[in-house]
């Protein structure tokens, strides 16, 4: 029962965007209306004109240049109001887009990290680009077309209803047979359509996939593979998109069918009735019907052309509601604190996390730590030191179990006072195309030249970037660019070091950097862990030496605690640790 | 465009069969105004009913053949539609495949991603269109014309002045709008390259609370690309009421003629009516026609970007070369005064590097961050290409290899680690289609990832894409399985384990030391606990190699190296 041609919901939400061109649509739909009209009524005209020339020597002139006129004068403020009709429809349906792209991008700000972490790029970004598009193409189409062409329906009707009933009985009769072809088609295709939409998403992720990482497949020579791969995906897409689009095409010529027949009723009952009447039906008044008849059915193709075109664009709209569905972030409490300047008191409280109900992997973390101190996180990979990060950044929200900082729960303070609080830096860098100086100063936009060397020179950026082409000012590429990976951390570290917070957060920053730059790395870290509460996630400890407590990890759960002489003489899992990496 | 139309020709039958039927139709189309003629002139006249009754039958019977026609040539249309989009799209992901990394570096993966999806669409629509629409118009408004004249000679005229009227309105717009929508294009570009660029940051972002920034950004993309639909869109909205007002000057000129004739007793009424008829149906060909421009016309830009594409060359050029010197004897890999520039780059990346591995060594290479450390091992699979100097792979110059050839010896980490979704199975064949499973698991085992596999679902463990249900660590070490299962004559190790901690890296390197096969291997690394123990160690800094030996010998002859030796061991360095 369900799915069928249209989602009620979906429509009335499209509807609801559109509220906001209530007086434009006004305007469309008044010059829709004032065209249509004049559009009818000018085959009128014609046949007037045509009744007065009845054959030699019985044309009434006068009469034919008066009726000229008009159809001049008619023509000329049906132009006018059709390209009216266009721009403002086009107004209304580009605004849209923008409004449905600034929606669903503001959207994307407010999905929790959990449906971002989760979800191809590729596949949102289609969304938000191709679904959109898509949907805004149909409602372009359907909105210009749709309402004109029930009105002309309807004219036509009331029309040759005026000028002889029992004709336009013929039409009227017939017009069942039209919207039935045109609804079973619709029906018919809605699913086709959808399936052609999943299938293209499908494709759109692989091919994410691998052009995104297109080097690696380069590397191991699969670029015969990931084609096999690749077309059997493009198969089921070829096929899927072959019967959607064979069978939407067929209501065209369906409708156009049923039409003609009209057509012929038309000339039939028309022809009869002008030799029958004895002149009260003229010729120039079945010449009108011929041209209505035309006109009437017409209508009916578009509007059903437009059917299929507003599936394919509902069907995306429902795509692109259900991201926006999406539950959000949930919001701040309303009691929410804003938190100033942490004091740099954190503590963990019986924590518990899992990214999956099924496999739980934080269980009962307990931590207290007094504001300044060095927090080393250390243990093996996949124990669990990126999650305590998501954790205290609020990324993701703990299941049981609180973490304070300042005293209050995170859950209690403003998201953004609280991640203003933390300054990060991660392993995986990012930088976006645009300046050095933008991305320096991403936090910090206001940020004199002064501050914004002084941080790059902190971070050891500076002597690169110098050398760089335009210094400060060279756009970098996608990605960074043609940086190395060590360049991007620097660039990283050097906007942390531009805002400077209350609270640090390092996970494995330095792990692309080479030794001896990773030594004054530390050193300007040193400097700014100073009297800041640090959480360092690293592998190489002697980068950890210092911290005032090392957390050894395992499995999600603190194993050992404590300094480095102290975790040392436990001759624990620590102490293994520490000597492996003098082991060859 | 040009080259896009050879996707079409495995459906030639189509593209003929199609456009052929939407012809045959239109001359149906077009013989109606002359049976509604003779029904005027001829059955009403004479009051002839069963001549009426014959006619409408004919009606009839046209719209059945009418009918038929276009099922055919509509589902010749979309198969030939799509099945050239299925083609292009394919060779497109084949091409972009082959490309070269300096290649993608320039063009840049979104825009590719862009070119494979919306634009292959747009092309696949337009071609849809084009085939039912292009002919059929062009040749109802010419087949008009001609009937007009067997109509009535006398005012054809009328017809032959409106068609190159209506001809010059349309191909003016068109000429004034194409431009346009390459800008248009552009645009949107920009914005899935903001929105892509967002979604890979959100951490970063909401870490420094700059969701609003970000939506600012995107409604700068966002407001210039409706500025200049809306602007793109004035004009081509004036094609239909300009088509209209020449239509209906056709019809006026038909009336006011028409009546003189008629006056004159050289037409008959019916034969107006057909005229304003034929003039009618070019006014609704048209209005079809101007939509098809524009489809088309989209599509064009399209076509032109993703031909572009195509027509990027990746054929490596191979070339024959002899070395000349003795120390290519027994070397697994040698470098000979190599130096690489990047293009768009004004200093080199590498200057003047010479070395010479011999095969089966284990070399390390080391050096500060941007000291040319990638950029030299990418030369070995020819991924870029020395600008000067010859690399050589066991004895032969790597230009002179089949690239195929070439990558076959060689096994690769590279610095990011990336899966691919699938299983880990599935991930692990990349580095050898034939390997067994008993192989997988070895390999699983050398790269310390057995563990963590063996507790999961085993090679049968599903792996989402990009890898994203593993953490980094064991991407990594994944990579590194994948890479160890090719068992090829050298492997590459770019920085890879540095997502692992000590005892994993160093449970590692002697688990590599230990395979049962005889490789050169290359471990690039900031540690200098990893690679010390490596036959030779080569040492970077700024592109130039400044230090080249074992371990003991740099330390006591390179400073850079003692440097980074003592940084990491703080024996003398500064105080953290």
């Amino acid at each position: 029962m369900k799915k069928t041609k249209f989602d009620v919901k979906t429509i009335k939400r499209v509807l609801k965007y559109l509220k906001r061109y209530r007086a434009m649509l006004f305007f469309s739909l008044f010059f829709a209306a004032l065209n249509v009209a004049l559009t009818l009524y000018i085959p009128l005209l014609t046949g007037q004109a045509i009744d007065l020339m009845l054959g030699k020597g019985l044309v009434d002139w006068d009469g034919v240049v008066a009726i000229v006129i008009q159809i001049t004068v008619c023509t000329g403020i049906s132009a006018l109001c059709q390209w009216l009709m266009n721009v403002i429809n086009n107004r209304i349906t580009y605004g849209m887009v923008r409004k449905l792209r600034r929606d669903a991008f503001a959207k994307f700000q407010k999905l929790p990290l959990s449906y971002l972490d989760n979800h191809s790029v590729g596949e949102i970004v289609s969304r938000l680009m191709t679904d959109v598009e898509q949907f805004t193409d149909g409602l372009l189409m359907g909105f210009a077309q749709f309402f004109t062409g029930i009105l002309t329906i309807l004219g036509t009707l009331v029309i040759m209803l005026v000028i002889k009933p029992s004709i336009a009985f013929v039409v009227i009769l017939v017009t069942p047979l039209s919207l039935f072809v045109a609804s079973f088609i619709a029906k018919k295709t809605y699913s086709m359509f959808r399936l052609q939409a999943e299938t293209r998403a499908e494709q759109t992720a692989m091919i994410d996939e691998y052009i995104g990482n297109h080097k690696v497949v380069l590397a191991f020579g699969r670029e015969d593979e990931s084609q096999k791969e690749f077309d059997e995906i493009n198969g089921r897409l070829g096929k899927c998109a072959l019967r959607a689009t064979f069978f939407s095409s067929l209501t065209n010529p369906s409708t156009r069918f049923v039409n003609n027949l009209v057509y012929a009723g038309v000339a039939l009952t028309g022809a009869f009735m002008v030799i029958g009447s004895g002149g009260a039906f003229s010729v120039g008044s079945l010449s009108v019907f011929l041209t209505y008849a035309n006109q009437y059915t017409k209508p009916f193709n578009e509007i059903s052309g437009v059917l299929t075109e507003l599936q394919n664009a509902i069907a995306c709209a429902a795509r692109l509601f259900e991201l926006m569905d999406e539950p959000n972030v949930p919001s701040d409490a309303e009691d929410a604190r804003v938190l100033d300047v942490a004091d740099g008191n954190v503590a963990l409280k019986n924590v518990a996390f899992s990214y999956t109900p099924e496999q739980d992997l934080i269980r009962d973390l307990n931590l207290t730590v007094r504001p300044g101190q060095r927090i080393a996180i250390v243990g093996p990979t996949g124990c669990g030191k990126t999650t305590v990060i998501n954790l205290l950044m609020r990324f993701y929200d703990v299941n049981d179990g609180a973490i304070f900082v300042s005293g209050t729960d995170i859950r209690d303070i403003t998201r953004s006072s609280l991640r203003a609080n933390w300054g990060m830096v991660l392993q995986d860098t990012w930088l976006r195309a645009a300046t050095v100086r933008e991305n320096i100063c991403m936090a910090k936009p206001d940020a004199t030249d002064e501050e914004m060397i002084a941080a790059a020179k902190a971070a050891h950026a500076h002597s690169f970037i110098k050398r760089l082409p335009k210094g400060y000012d060279t756009v970098l590429g996608e990605n960074g660019g043609d940086l190395s990976q060590g360049q991007k951390q620097l660039l990283c570290i050097a906007r942390v070091m531009l805002c400077l917070p209350p609270m640090l957060i390092l996970d494995e920053a330095t792990s692309s950097i080479d030794t001896r730059m990773e030594l004054k790395i530390q050193n300007a870290f040193s400097k700014m862990m100073q009297g800041r509460t640090s959480f360092i996630v690293a592998h190489r400890l002697s980068t950890i030496e210092s911290a005032d407590v090392i957390l050894v990890m395992k499995d999600g759960k603190i194993i050992e605690q404590g300094d480095h002489q102290a975790l040392l003489s436990q001759k624990g899992f620590y102490y293994n640790l520490y000597n492996s990496q003098f082991a060859s | 465009m040009k080259k896009l139309l050879v996707y079409l020709k495995p459906y030639k039958k189509e593209t003929v069969i199609s456009p052929l039927f939407k012809l045959l139709e239109a001359i149906f189309d077009l013989l109606v105004p002359i049976v509604v003629k003779l029904i005027i002139d001829v059955g009403i006249e004479n009051r002839d009913h069963p001549y009426i009754w014959g006619m409408c039958g004919i009606l009839v019977l046209f719209a059945l053949v009418g009918l038929t026609c276009s099922f055919i040539a509509q589902y010749f249309a979309a198969k030939a539609a799509v099945g050239f989009s299925t083609g292009l799209r394919s060779d497109l992901f084949g091409k972009i495949q082959k490309f070269s990394y300096s290649q993608t570096d320039q063009i840049g993966t979104s825009t590719l991603i862009t070119r494979m999806t919306t634009d292959v669409n747009q092309v696949q629509s337009a071609v849809n269109l084009f085939l039912r629409l292009f002919l059929r118009s062009p040749i109802i408004v010419l087949g008009a014309m001609i009937m007009a004249f067997t109509v009535s000679p006398r005012n054809a005229w009328i017809f032959v002045v409106i068609i190159p009227l209506l001809s010059i309105v349309i191909f003016s717009i068109m000429i004034k709008s194409i431009p346009l929508y390459k800008k248009v294009q552009k645009n949107l570009d920009r914005v899935t390259s903001v929105t892509r660029e967002n979604l890979s940051g959100s951490r970063v972002i909401r870490a420094f609370g700059k969701e609003k920034n970000e939506i600012r950004r995107f409604e700068e993309a966002n407001e210039d690309h409706y500025q200049i639909q809306n602007f793109v869109g004035k004009i081509s909205a004036l094609m239909n009421p300009l088509t209209l007002i020449l239509v209906n000057l056709g019809v006026v000129l038909i009336l006011l003629f028409g009546a003189k004739d008629v006056d004159t007793g050289n037409l008959t009424m019916g034969e107006v009516v057909a005229l304003t008829n034929y003039m009618a149906q070019i006014l609704v060909e048209l209005v079809k026609f101007a939509n098809t421009i524009f489809t088309i016309n989209k599509a064009l830009a399209c076509a032109n970007r993703i031909e572009a594409i195509l027509e990027t060359p990746v054929s490596v050029e191979r070339v024959e070369s002899v070395c000349e010197s003795a120390d290519i004897e027994g070397s697994s890999v040698f470098f000979q005064n190599v130096s690489l520039t990047y293009e768009g780059d004004a200093e080199p990346s590498l200057e003047e590097l010479s070395f010479r591995v011999p095969k089966g060594a284990t070399v390390g290479i080391i050096g500060s961050t941007g000291s040319g450390k990638t950029s030299l091992i990418n030369l070995i699979p020819r991924f870029y290409e020395a600008t000067e100097g010859k690399v050589y792979v066991d004895g032969m110059d790597v230009r002179s290899y089949h690239p195929d050839d070439l990558r076959e010896k060689i096994a690769l980490v590279p610095q990011k680690a990336v899966l691919f979704r699938g299983t880990v199975r599935s991930n692990l064949l990349w580095g050898n289609e034939n390997a067994t499973d008993e192989e997988l698991w070895n390999a699983l085992e050398a790269a310390q990832a057995k563990d963590f596999i063996a507790a999961k679902e085993g090679l049968d463990t599903p792996v989402s894409q990009n890898g994203k249900n593993f953490s980094g660590g064991q991407r990594q070490r994944l990579t590194i399985a994948r890479a160890l299962v090719r068992k090829a004559d050298i492997l590459i190790l770019d920085d890879s384990s540095s997502a692992l901690d000590y005892a994993t890296d160093a449970a590692l390197r002697s688990a590599i030391k230990a395979l049962p096969y005889d490789h050169t291997v290359f471990i690039i690394s900031q540690r200098t606990s990893s690679i010390r123990h490596a036959d030779m160690i080569v040492v970077l800094e700024d592109g130039r190699i400044v230090g080249n030996g074992t371990h003991e010998s740099l330390l006591e002859s390179c400073e850079v190296y003692r440097e980074i030796y003592d940084s990491q061991f703080r024996k003398g360095g500064e105080e953290a």
